[in-house]
């Protein structure tokens, strides 16, 4: 969804990347912050944030309770407004841009707690995000697309409350995937469910990502599930990047283990 | 549709009624299946008849009607957008003065009509204001509900403090609590081409069967405005427009990150919920030739939501009739008791039916169906492409 070419020798927020200005070239860096801070009140939920996705990258973010995972990515879709600091999408700054701004650039989430629309059908559910870009037969086709893809043919004028954990989140996985989003979060698409379930989304995820190109931040807990699916992990502690590296390198760090353990003399962070 | 004949099918009756129900019906509408339109038609069908058959009934009528109006506005606005106003009553008054200044300084029938448009419109943009800070300014929730009922009651306070000579908007003086009299009666029309004098003008009919009979134009004007607004909402909220209002009231922030601006939905319903409230408040006027500023007090502003919650917030239709319904007990009770009665009323509703009457009718009726067809599909609302 994202078209940056055309505006960027209009466009005054664009800027180069700090990878770009490093090597002096353009990069894949899909989204940045630079020194991103959310303060609630006296506390501290992220401190001067400096974090990049790649185009295309399968990036798990993740850390102890507290940490700032959610809050990271609740400045990145705008639904919390930051503190301080910027974010930079496609090589524009849209840290001023509205939520639904930024989902017309091309940045798309689904929520920790399923979010679908309990009283509407699973048709209704799937059309409402299709319905503002796609009209009558090709409305239908692209409706019917994503049920399919959540897996829940038959189920189209079944009320979304009635579905399982599982389904309501493959659901809500093809709403946000319908929008065509160059970025997907995702924030614990697989808390609560069952073993199958898990791999179901594991696949849902990687399909998605290696086949149409959407890259993915993905909140977790259960590092094999992140084992399974990331290219790239960040390990977030107490508002800030702990780590970040390939999950062997995570999981075979002391301090990670440390502080998720909470022996680390520094884990006794609260927040968001 | 038959391929050979596309052109001819599509113009034919079956096809024009079709379409229309594809505009009419839709998930977020009780009532989607053709014996819901044939009851619909027995119920206006009565109505209509209402002030032939029990002559001279059709003045209290007319204002149960205006009423409607006022319900339906807050059905709309609370029921589709999740938006609890408390004080759809700012826009009904507001529409009520707007029309008694302007009709009583144009009291000629194009003064009087452009008066309607300027209630109508003023209900509308006094919504859009107020909407426009609350909802552009993050306020959400009970805090709407708040300030919508401070609204009227500021209003009350402001309108009791008129009553003297320098509250005079030209020849209109806004005249406190002994309110706005003086209006021009209920014309419609051009100056010089046609009008029709609506209030005050009964005249004998004489209907094979039942005699001489007297006839209220007052009160067909507003039952015509009433269901022309009834099926237009049920146009709107069965659109792409009504799906995105349903997803907000359910969730915002979830509808938010699907793309949707959602403050400007919230802000176009509202307003068409104002102006709908102001159209009701002028016709309110019209009918008494008077306004006074007890539209504003709380009273007032907590009757729209005792009907809407009677009748059921979800359903257009239950707050038309929960507002008939309730308007006539409590004229039939009278005084203090009517009150008691309300808000018995109201309590009731929240304890044991708190979906509102119409909704429970509608679930019971589906399960019964359900049961009916024995596990088949309960003839549920038909899908719908507004496209």
């Amino acid at each position: 969804m994202s078209d940056s070419t055309s505006q960027e020798s209009l466009d005054p927020n664009v800027r180069q990347t700090a990878a770009e200005i490093a090597t002096g070239d353009r990069t894949d860096t899909l989204l940045q912050t630079d020194e991103l801070v959310k303060t609630f009140g006296g506390f501290t939920a992220t401190d001067s944030v400096d974090f990049s996705v790649e185009a295309g990258e399968l990036r798990c973010l993740i850390g102890p309770n507290g940490a700032g995972k959610s809050t990271l990515l609740k400045l990145i879709t705008g639904t919390l407004s930051a503190t301080d600091g910027s974010v930079y999408y496609d090589g524009h700054e849209i840290t001023e841009l509205a939520p639904n701004e930024r989902v017309s650039r091309g940045i798309s989430m689904k929520f920790q707690v399923p979010s679908v629309y309990g009283d509407l059908s699973v048709r209704e559910n799937a059309r409402l995000p299709i319905q503002q870009f796609a009209d009558g037969d090709e409305r239908e086709r692209r409706v019917q697309a994503a049920i399919d893809a959540a897996g829940l043919t038959g189920h189209e004028d079944d009320e979304a409350s009635t579905l399982s954990h599982g389904q309501q989140q493959q659901l809500e996985i093809s709403m946000a995937a319908s929008l065509e989003p160059d970025l997907l979060l995702l924030d614990e698409p697989v808390a609560g469910l069952s073993v199958d379930e898990r791999a179901e989304i594991a696949d849902r995820i990687t399909t998605l990502n290696r086949e149409e190109g959407i890259a993915f931040i993905v909140i977790e807990h259960d590092t094999d599930f992140v084992a399974e699916i990331a290219d790239k992990v960040t390990v977030l502690h107490k508002g800030d990047i702990f780590r970040e590296g390939s999950i062997e390198e995570i999981e075979s760090d002391p301090a990670v283990k440390r502080i998720y353990l909470g022996t680390d003399e520094d884990s006794g962070g609260d927040g968001q | 549709m038959a391929a050979e004949s596309p052109a001819a099918d599509s113009r034919s009756a079956p096809a024009a009624i079709a379409r229309l129900r594809n505009r009419l019906e839709g998930p977020n509408t009780i009532g989607n299946s053709r014996w819901f339109w044939v009851g619909f038609a027995l119920v206006l069908a009565v109505l209509v008849a209402i002030p032939i058959v029990g002559s001279g009934t059709g003045g209290q009528f007319s204002l149960f009607l205006v009423l409607g109006l006022l319900g339906l506005s807050l059905s709309f606005v609370w029921g589709y957008a999740g938006i609890l106003s408390f004080g759809q009553t700012v826009f009904f008054g507001v529409g009520a003065y707007t029309f008694g200044v302007v009709s009583i300084n144009f009291p000629s029938p194009t003064g009087i009509t452009g008066a309607v448009v300027a209630g109508t419109v003023a209900g509308a943009g006094l919504a859009a204001l107020l909407g426009y800070f609350m909802f552009y300014g993050g306020v959400r929730d009970v805090y709407v509900t708040i300030i919508t009922l401070v609204s009227t009651l500021v209003a009350l306070t402001f309108m009791a403090q008129t009553a003297g000579s320098e509250w005079t908007i030209g020849e209109a003086a806004l005249g406190g609590f002994n309110g706005m009299p003086g209006m021009p009666l209920f014309t419609l029309g051009i100056e010089g081409l046609f009008s029709f004098q609506f209030v005050y003008n009964e005249y004998e009919v004489f209907i094979p069967l039942l005699g001489t009979r007297v006839f209220d134009p007052f009160y067909y004007l507003v039952l015509v405005l009433l269901v022309a607004a009834y099926l237009g909402l049920r146009v709107l909220v069965n659109m792409d427009f009504g799906r995105v209002l349903v997803a907000i009231r359910e969730d915002e922030d979830r509808t938010m990150m699907f793309g949707y601006d959602v403050e400007r939905a919230k802000l176009v319903a509202f307003t068409i919920g104002g102006g709908l409230a102001g159209l009701s408040g002028v016709l309110y006027a019209a009918r008494n030739v008077y306004i006074d500023p007890s539209v504003f007090e709380l009273y007032f502003a907590t009757l729209p939501v005792v009907w809407v919650s009677v009748g059921g917030r979800k359903s257009l239709l239950g707050a038309v009739a929960a507002t008939i319904a309730v308007e006539y007990l409590r004229l039939s009770l009278g005084g203090e008791f009517a009150l008691v009665a309300v808000g018995a009323l109201l309590l009731l509703s929240i304890l044991f039916l708190p979906g509102g009457v119409v909704p429970w009718v509608d679930g019971k009726i589906a399960r019964s169906r359900l049961v009916a067809s024995d596990g088949d599909s309960p003839g549920g609302p038909a899908e719908v492409s507004d496209s």
